[in-house]
């Protein structure tokens, strides 16, 4: 199945590449698009599903309201412009995980367009920014899911019948599609990588949608063709469907150009057809081709009226965007005075916004950057499950770090406060107390102590006093072990060289 | 034949409300009269006996235990079967759902049982809605109580000729393009089309959802009213239904006082093409609107002349649309699944095999309407069209309260006699197809018998959006004129069936 | 306009996924153009600078509130299905078209 390619450096030499990116988002709202049904993930099959969603004859949709804020909210993310009035339209096709056999799209009216995102991508200038055009987010709902049964290879081909759950059917959609991406010549796999990356921090950070791609929440298509050079016409494109990990995305644009330029330098025309991208061997096979295009007799929905959302709610959807994640994180890192690792380390890890939080209840960003990195992500990764998950509060912190300052508590104290917590024992101060936390601050007990440790090991008195101050150490140690960590160590050290009448 | 049955709903209202009678016996009575002459009517495509003894005892029940019931409660009603019913059959006058028994109620159908009006049982149609004659009905056709050699109209011809035969006193049709007020036309009976969006639309099978809506028919203006009332009004199922107050019908029909209205005649909407007998009592029904103080005034309408054109473009686009999901997966026929074949074949032969001629040819033609190359010139001309004779009817009520017109073109034809012929077929909606063009309300109401084959004649009266009470209105005060002029209701000149 | 020939009632059909008989086609091909024949008349009207009319109500942002409502129950959504099995929908194999 798999086609002739060559190497990519050759591709460069010769083709121009031009990309186009077509994402679908599953929104996160309680009910699908146009009923009331559950979009619940991994419910029991044909339960979420209703007159409406399973298309039985005289149900009508019913459009949901945080659908199209959604759909806004987005648009103006992705610094669109929001129409004014627009229509739903039917896309008449026929498919079995398709209820009605036609979808409730949007078609030469989407509600928000012309609109940009830029990304930063690595090149051998450094890091550079590189715009990518949005041609438009529409709505639209999603189809059931079929399974193939029988058959020897469990897909599509050579399966004897199919089996639906429209639990899925109906889900809100917004489909975001860029004008063709040019310009991007050997970077393009990293420009589309970088792309859907920014779409799905943005999508996360509106609350939007859960951007699950191995879930499918996040989905993308990508449409690539080759020119000779940046001024001819633009060739023939592929298709390559449901391209669904953000590596994926990468190697399939590489592929795909790998794929055109073998056919070209053949002689060979492309195929305008759409394409499968197999994640395993990370090649794309032929899918249907669209040599007779398709005639999907849009029209407009008559059972929905059209939708003119006020500039009054616009500007209010506006208003309330959250920050754009990259320009939060610049900010971020001017403020915090972090070098690009220190800050790559916080976003790769998600931390960004635990350390955010941390540093607002109080906590030095070190420490924050120091407690979330280290011991809580240790401590995650054991458990496996996300540091927000943990059940350590930013204020737990605060509190903690205070405790420090204060002298109440040192590190290792400060570890065994967190494990209490952990273990369900209660909050910062309960855990101190049931556990008896507290650093020993009376010099007696301390004084008793060093005289006990030293009474162990007469030599290192005369060792210290003979002015080798690092055989303090040992005493210190041996000091801490007694109180159980409980003991300041600084204030240890200097009662035993108080003691043995050394100065340092 | 009981003397219930010959009574209407509001006399039966009065009687059973006054507890003279109970719901079970109103319903038994209409019950042994279907029995009796369904036979020969064919009105009916299944008949619910014991849904409607039961709703009807429920009713008596209530009214024994004191309880508050709608005035219409107890009073039986036949169903236009392109209402989704829960648990009973809902076929669309079609093969393709001959099994089907819908999980939900049709918002109306909800309207209805809360209102304790009891469903006697579904009435025929043709196929889908398709039909001005009930022919195309995949179950037979239904024949018309004045003459059974001819056709009750259609699409709604089950309706009508369930209250010409006196099996019921109230009925549900839908309207598209005609298929309540063309059918009440040729049976002496009264239809109304709803302001779009008066009714919801909710359960009810769609033909063209632009066009579509349901509607109450009855024998009387106030009857018509009375269950108007009970099923208007906004659903939030329906986002088309309009979230206003629905207007006052049944007062209006109550009124029935013209004096000082302004009444137009539309010029594009009568002369040639209308039968001779239709245009002779359509122009002595004017007379009597002067008569009762109306001011009379001709207007014109130039884009009516293109509406048929346009209708028949939107009608099959949107229908091409809202058929698609017959392909006998999800509910309905299936056929030709024998393991060998592919889900497309599998769906194809059971599209050609579930629907009729006329039901494929609307498909096909709305295929062809909605496709790359030919959207503008056809789908997108048509609606244009619309617009102007939005435009021409928002002008005419500049100038006049509402409009008037024959109903339909000629009375009742034979049986198959335009069959072969969809162009002829079509002619039948000309003069009902503005008002479904523009979204308005409007009227069929009895207003004598063609002289030439003693079959009734209709006037349609048309409204602005939301003046629904106009209709009723006028209606009124028409038809207590012309019952006084003949000394009785029309349907008591037909010859027993 | 241009007449209804047999190719395209064929090219109908598969759009509307209906299998017409080939001794049909002609017989559709007919009727269908007599009805677009007269039909046709609507590209005599001068429509220009006209607002194509797509609803019949002016209404805009009809909206419902994201509050869950009433499902059927998998066996409410079967019952009327031709083929089922393993509470899903069982349709003969299909063909990778899309």
């Amino acid at each position: 199945m798999s086609e002739a390619v060559i190497s990519y450096d050759e591709v460069l030499e010769q083709f121009d590449p031009v990309m186009g990116l077509e994402v679908h988002v599953e929104l996160g709202t309680r009910t699908k698009m146009f009923c009331g049904c559950s979009t619940e993930f991994g419910a029991e099959p044909n339960t979420h599903v209703c007159p409406v969603c399973l298309g039985l004859p005289g149900a009508l949709p019913a459009l949901n309201k945080i659908g199209v804020e959604s759909a806004i909210r987005i648009g103006l993310a992705l610094n669109c412009k929001i129409a004014e009035w627009c229509r739903f339209a039917r896309k008449n096709y026929f498919y079995p995980d398709m209820p009605k056999n036609f979808q409730t799209s949007q078609y030469d009216e989407p509600i928000c367009y012309d609109g940009y995102l830029d990304v930063d991508i690595d090149t051998d200038e450094g890091r550079k920014t590189f715009r990518v055009n949005i041609e438009r987010a529409h709505m639209e709902e999603d189809t059931g899911k079929n399974t193939h049964m029988g058959g020897a290879t469990g897909r599509i081909h050579g399966a004897d019948y199919s089996l639906v759950d429209y639990n899925r059917a109906g889900i809100p959609l917004i489909e975001i599609v860029t004008k063709p991406i040019e310009g991007a010549g050997k970077y393009a796999p990293e420009v589309a990588k970088a792309y859907v990356a920014a779409l799905r921090d943005i999508l996360r950070n509106l609350g939007v949608s859960d951007v699950k791609m191995e879930q499918g929440s996040l989905r993308c298509d990508v449409n690539l063709s080759l020119r000779r050079t940046p001024q001819d016409e633009l060739g023939i494109r592929s298709e390559t469907k449901n391209v669904n990990s953000l590596r994926s995305v990468e190697r399939a644009v590489r592929y795909e150009m790998t794929r055109h330029a073998a056919r070209l330098l053949a002689g060979e025309r492309v195929i305008q057809e759409t394409r499968h991208w197999h994640e395993d061997t990370g090649v794309t096979t032929s899918g249907r081709s669209k040599s007779d295009a398709e005639d999907y007799r849009y029209f407009p929905e008559p059972d929905l009226v059209p939708i003119a959302p006020s500039r009054e709610w616009v500007e209010q959807l506006r208003a309330a965007l959250p920050e754009n994640p990259a320009v939060r994180r610049a900010r971020m890192q001017e403020l915090w005075n972090l070098s690009d690792i220190d800050m790559q380390t916080l976003i790769n890890a998600e931390l960004l916004d635990l350390v955010e939080e941390a540093v607002a209840a109080g906590v030095s960003v070190d420490a924050a950057r120091k407690w979330y990195t280290g011991e809580l992500s240790r401590v995650a990764n054991e458990r496996e499950v996300d540091v927000a998950e943990l059940g350590i509060t930013p204020a737990m912190l605060a509190r903690i770090e205070e405790l420090i300052s204060t002298g109440a508590l040192n590190d290792k104290l400060a570890r065994q406060v967190l494990e209490g917590i952990l273990a369900g024992e209660g909050d910062v101060d309960g855990v101190i107390a049931s556990r008896g936390l507290a650093v020993v601050s009376d010099d007696g007990p301390l004084l008793e102590a060093i005289k006990d440790a030293l009474a162990a090991d007469p030599s290192v008195a005369e060792t210290i006093a003979s002015g080798k101050l690092q055989a303090a150490g040992s005493v210190v140690g041996a000091v801490m072990k007694a109180t159980r960590g409980q003991a300041d160590a600084a204030r240890v050290r200097e009662l035993l060289l108080e003691h043995l009448g050394v100065s340092e | 034949m009981s003397e219930l049955v010959r009574k209407d709903a509001s006399e039966l209202s009065a009687l059973l409300s006054a507890g003279e009678v109970s719901a079970v016996e109103v319903t038994q009575a209409h019950l042994d009269r279907i029995t009796q002459v369904d036979g020969a009517i064919h009105a009916f495509l299944h008949i619910d006996t014991e849904g409607a003894l039961q709703a009807a005892s429920v009713v008596d029940s209530k009214r024994a235990a004191g309880e508050t019931v709608g005035s219409l409660a107890g009073v039986p009603l036949g169903l236009k079967d392109i209402l989704a019913t829960k648990g009973l059959p809902t076929t669309v006058g079609s093969k393709m759902l001959e099994n089907w028994i819908p999980p939900y109620d049709a918002t109306v159908v909800t309207r209805l049982r809360e209102a304790g009006i009891v469903i006697l049982g579904k009435t025929n149609m043709d196929e889908f809605a398709m039909g001005s004659s009930t022919e195309h009905s995949a179950f037979g056709p239904t024949h018309n109580p004045w003459d059974l050699e001819r056709i009750p109209g259609g699409s709604g011809g089950g309706s009508s000729a369930c209250l010409a035969a006196f099996e019921a006193p109230l009925a549900i049709g839908t309207d598209t393009g005609g298929s309540i007020r063309q059918p009440a036309a040729v049976t002496g009976t009264v239809g109304v089309k709803p302001t779009y969006g008066g009714v919801s639309r909710y359960g009810a099978v769609a033909l063209a959802s632009s066009l579509d809506q349901i509607g109450p028919c009855a024998r009387t203006v106030l009857d018509t009213a009375l269950l108007h009332e009970v099923i208007a009004g906004f659903d939030p199922m329906d986002q088309t239904s309009i979230n206003a107050p629905v207007p006052a019908v049944v007062a209006a029909a109550k009124r029935g006082d013209i004096k000082g209205m302004k009444i137009g005649v539309v010029r594009e909407l009568g002369g040639e093409g209308y039968q001779a007998g239709v245009r002779q009592r359509f122009d002595e029904a004017v007379v009597i609107l002067e008569s009762l103080g109306a001011e009379i005034v001709e207007v014109s309408c130039p884009s009516f002349d293109y509406a048929l054109a346009a209708y028949y473009l939107i009608l099959p686009s949107e229908c091409s649309s809202n058929l698609a999901k017959f392909d006998g997966i999800r509910f309905g026929l299936r056929v030709g699944d024998d393991g060998s074949r592919s889900v497309e074949q599998v769906m194809s032969q059971t599209r050609a095999a579930g629907f009729g001629d006329e039901v494929i040819r609307r498909i096909m033609l709305g295929t062809y309407a909605l496709s790359a190359g030919y959207y503008d010139a056809y789908y997108g001309q048509a609606q244009k069209i619309r617009t102007l004779v939005a435009q021409d009817f928002a002008k005419a009520f500049s100038q006049v309260d509402v409009l008037i017109s024959p109903t339909a073109p000629t009375t009742a034809f034979k049986i198959g006699e335009k069959l072969d012929d969809p162009m002829a077929m079509y002619l039948n909606d000309i003069a009902t197809i503005p008002v479904n063009l523009a979204g308005l309300p409007g009227m069929s109401l009895p207003i004598g018998l063609a002289p030439e084959d003693n079959l009734p004649v209709g006037m349609q009266i048309m409204a602005p959006a939301m003046a629904d009470d106009r209709l009723y209105n006028v209606g009124a005060a028409l038809e207590r004129a012309l019952v006084a002029q003949w000394g009785a209701p029309i349907l008591n000149s037909m010859a027993g069936v | 306009m241009s007449a209804i020939s047999r190719d395209d009632v064929v090219h109908l059909a598969h759009l509307a996924r209906i299998d017409i008989p080939s001794d049909q086609l002609d017989h559709y091909a007919s009727q269908l153009d007599a009805i677009l024949e007269a039909v046709a008349t609507v590209s005599a009207v001068d429509t220009d600078n006209v607002v194509p009319m797509s609803h019949p109500v002016p209404s805009t942002n009809v909206f419902r509130e994201d509050v869950p409502g009433q499902s059927l129950t998998a066996n409410e959504a079967l019952a009327g299905a031709p083929a089922v099995e393993d509470d899903r929908f069982r349709v003969p194999r299909i063909l990778d078209e899309e």
